[in-house]
């Protein structure tokens, strides 16, 4: 279980005296073995968010607690390695690093095809035509952005953070993806996201909006809140 | 040879003990094995140091191997070797030199290679420079290469040179003849207070002509790099330089690829980029657990593997 408590994010602009606040006093508890699904308008702080449950961010007041522990002074490697695990919305590319090699250093062993297969299949890529190839601009950003998913997979842990996931993603594989999310659900897969079919396989959907602080509830009570709110106009069907 | 040699010997050339087909181990300035066969002639120079390697015409896949140790502090060693690698002719060259210097004087090795390719022939040139031992004299290696290529021959080039090395200036030059083809990978890392210039001349004179120069380096400590690349186009041709440079602490990479387009049909691009390892890169490999030294390592390895 994730609980944050009166978390706040600033940061300064430029020169600006000033913090400009993205979150403010944030209250929830993200429960365990569910999808809980992050949406609401763009620049309301979710991808903060989701960096500030990974220490990429720190708060700038409040604490973050994980199993009743307080991880708010944790940084990444402590939180990776205590079993947090994120792709990010806009994956990073390495000259002469290739897919088997990132893949390995995620699940932390050398893995044999089988094994890689297991991570590309889940994100509907062909271990055969990857595992060789270089994470550079050769690839397109939809094949980058499954490789980002299938090294999330390979690392593990109890806590999966996915920043759009779909981004990128053709639709006629939406569905395949879907189950591949459904297959974490043991553990607590935590997605920011602005379609609707992922918002109806959440078990509860977080809302992040400019003008009140987020506010987690179960799908079917959240989605009407949604449907009333001008976000949802926007989402995508 | 003793334990030192061996080592340095399989750094440079990956060889355990004496290796297979032609050969010639040179330390401290004398030829101290050698292996000459009806495919691959070597044979001495009568007027300097150093030897002339021939390769018969059609000769494929075999490897000559001419490694080169210096253990012996304030020497200065210059050899001149030149290969002939007849028409049709496939083979690997594999070259190389390691200098373990514990003196306070320099050691240095100045191998002058000259290629002339005959026609169709096709080369793969694999070179290693290794500095090792702790003693406050320098580890210099100041190359020069100069390549010949005559119609349709084919020129292959790795050369890696990842630390140890105190200065080092390697100077490389080539004709190209009709279609012709010359491709080099370098691959460097300098650290503490090293420092390694890179300096391309090559001249792409037969129609369909191509070349294509692939610079990856590290720069580390307060060390200094310098990629310096003139490629002129003759002819209908096709070149590409790419300097690629990660840097790390306090050191410099200085990159000036110039191009010369000197007739029509020429096509020429060259592509440059320094700078330190970008920070979502770090952060990457971070969520999967490794701390920043293993990250940056990571990245390192990778770039330059």
């Amino acid at each position: 279980m994730i609980e944050l408590k009166n978390v706040s994010f600033g940061v300064k602009d430029g020169n600006a005296e000033e913090q400009k606040i993205i979150l403010s006093n944030v209250n929830l508890t993200v429960p365990d073995n569910c999808i809980t699904a992050i949406t609401g308008q763009n620049g309301g702080g979710k991808s903060t968010l989701m960096k500030l449950l990974m220490g990429i961010e720190k708060p700038t007041g409040g604490k973050i607690f994980y199993n009743g522990k307080d991880i708010t002074d944790m940084n990444v490697t402590e939180r990776a390695r205590m079993g947090f695990s994120i792709a990010f919305q806009q994956p990073v590319r390495f000259k002469g690093i290739t897919v088997k090699k990132l893949l390995s250093l995620a699940s932390g062993k050398e893995s044999d095809v089988g094994t890689l297969c297991n991570y590309l299949s889940a994100v509907g890529l062909c271990a055969k035509d990857y595992v060789n190839r270089e994470i550079d601009s050769t690839l397109s950003g939809g094949e980058l952005k499954r490789i980002e998913l299938a090294s999330a997979i390979a690392k593990g842990g109890d806590v999966f953070l996915l920043d759009e996931p779909e981004a990128g993603i053709d639709l006629w594989s939406f569905e395949e993806l879907i189950n591949t999310f459904l297959g974490l659900k043991d553990k607590s897969v935590i997605i920011v996201t602005h379609q609707k079919k992922i918002l109806d396989v959440a078990d509860n959907i977080i809302l992040v909006n400019h003008n009140a602080p987020p506010e987690l509830g179960e799908r079917e009570k959240m989605l009407p809140k949604l449907a009333e709110n001008e976000t949802c106009g926007r989402l995508k069907r | 040879m003793d334990k030192t040699d061996e080592r340095l010997l399989e750094q440079i050339a990956e060889l355990h003990g004496v290796p297979e087909g032609s050969y010639n181990i040179r330390k401290n300035g004398e030829s101290i094995a050698r292996n000459s066969n009806a495919d691959i002639e070597i044979v001495s120079k009568a007027d300097k140091s150093g030897i002339d390697i021939i390769v018969k015409p059609n000769v494929k896949n075999k490897s000559v191997h001419i490694p080169v140790l210096i253990t012996a502090g304030d020497f200065h060693d210059v050899v001149y070797n030149d290969f002939y690698v007849g028409k049709n002719s496939d083979v690997t060259i594999v070259a190389g030199c390691g200098i373990h210097n514990c003196g306070s004087g320099d050691s240095v090795h100045d191998g002058i290679h000259t290629f002339h390719l005959e026609e169709g022939a096709k080369v793969r040139y694999v070179e290693r420079h290794v500095g090792s031992g702790d003693g406050s004299g320098g580890k210099n290696f100041f190359p020069v290469t100069k390549v010949f290529q005559k119609d349709n021959s084919v020129m292959i080039m790795e050369t890696t040179q990842l630390g140890g090395v105190t200065d080092t200036v390697r100077k490389t030059t080539a004709t190209l003849r009709g279609n012709a083809k010359l491709l080099v990978k370098e691959k460097l890392l300098t650290d503490g207070n090293e420092r390694a210039v890179s300096d391309f001349d090559v001249k792409l004179l037969g129609a369909d002509s191509s070349a294509d120069i692939i610079s990856r380096s590290v720069a580390r400590g307060k060390s200094y790099q310098h990629f310096k690349s003139r490629l002129i186009g003759k002819n209908r041709c096709f070149g590409h330089v790419e300097c690629d440079g990660i840097l790390t602490d306090s050191a410099r990479i200085c990159s000036t690829p110039a191009i010369d387009a000197a007739h029509s049909d020429a096509s020429l691009v060259h592509e440059a980029a320094i700078g330190k390892i970008a920070g979502e890169q770090l952060l990457k490999l971070m969520t999967l657990g490794l701390d920043e030294k293993q990250a940056e390592d990571t990245i390192i390895h990778g770039f330059l593997d």
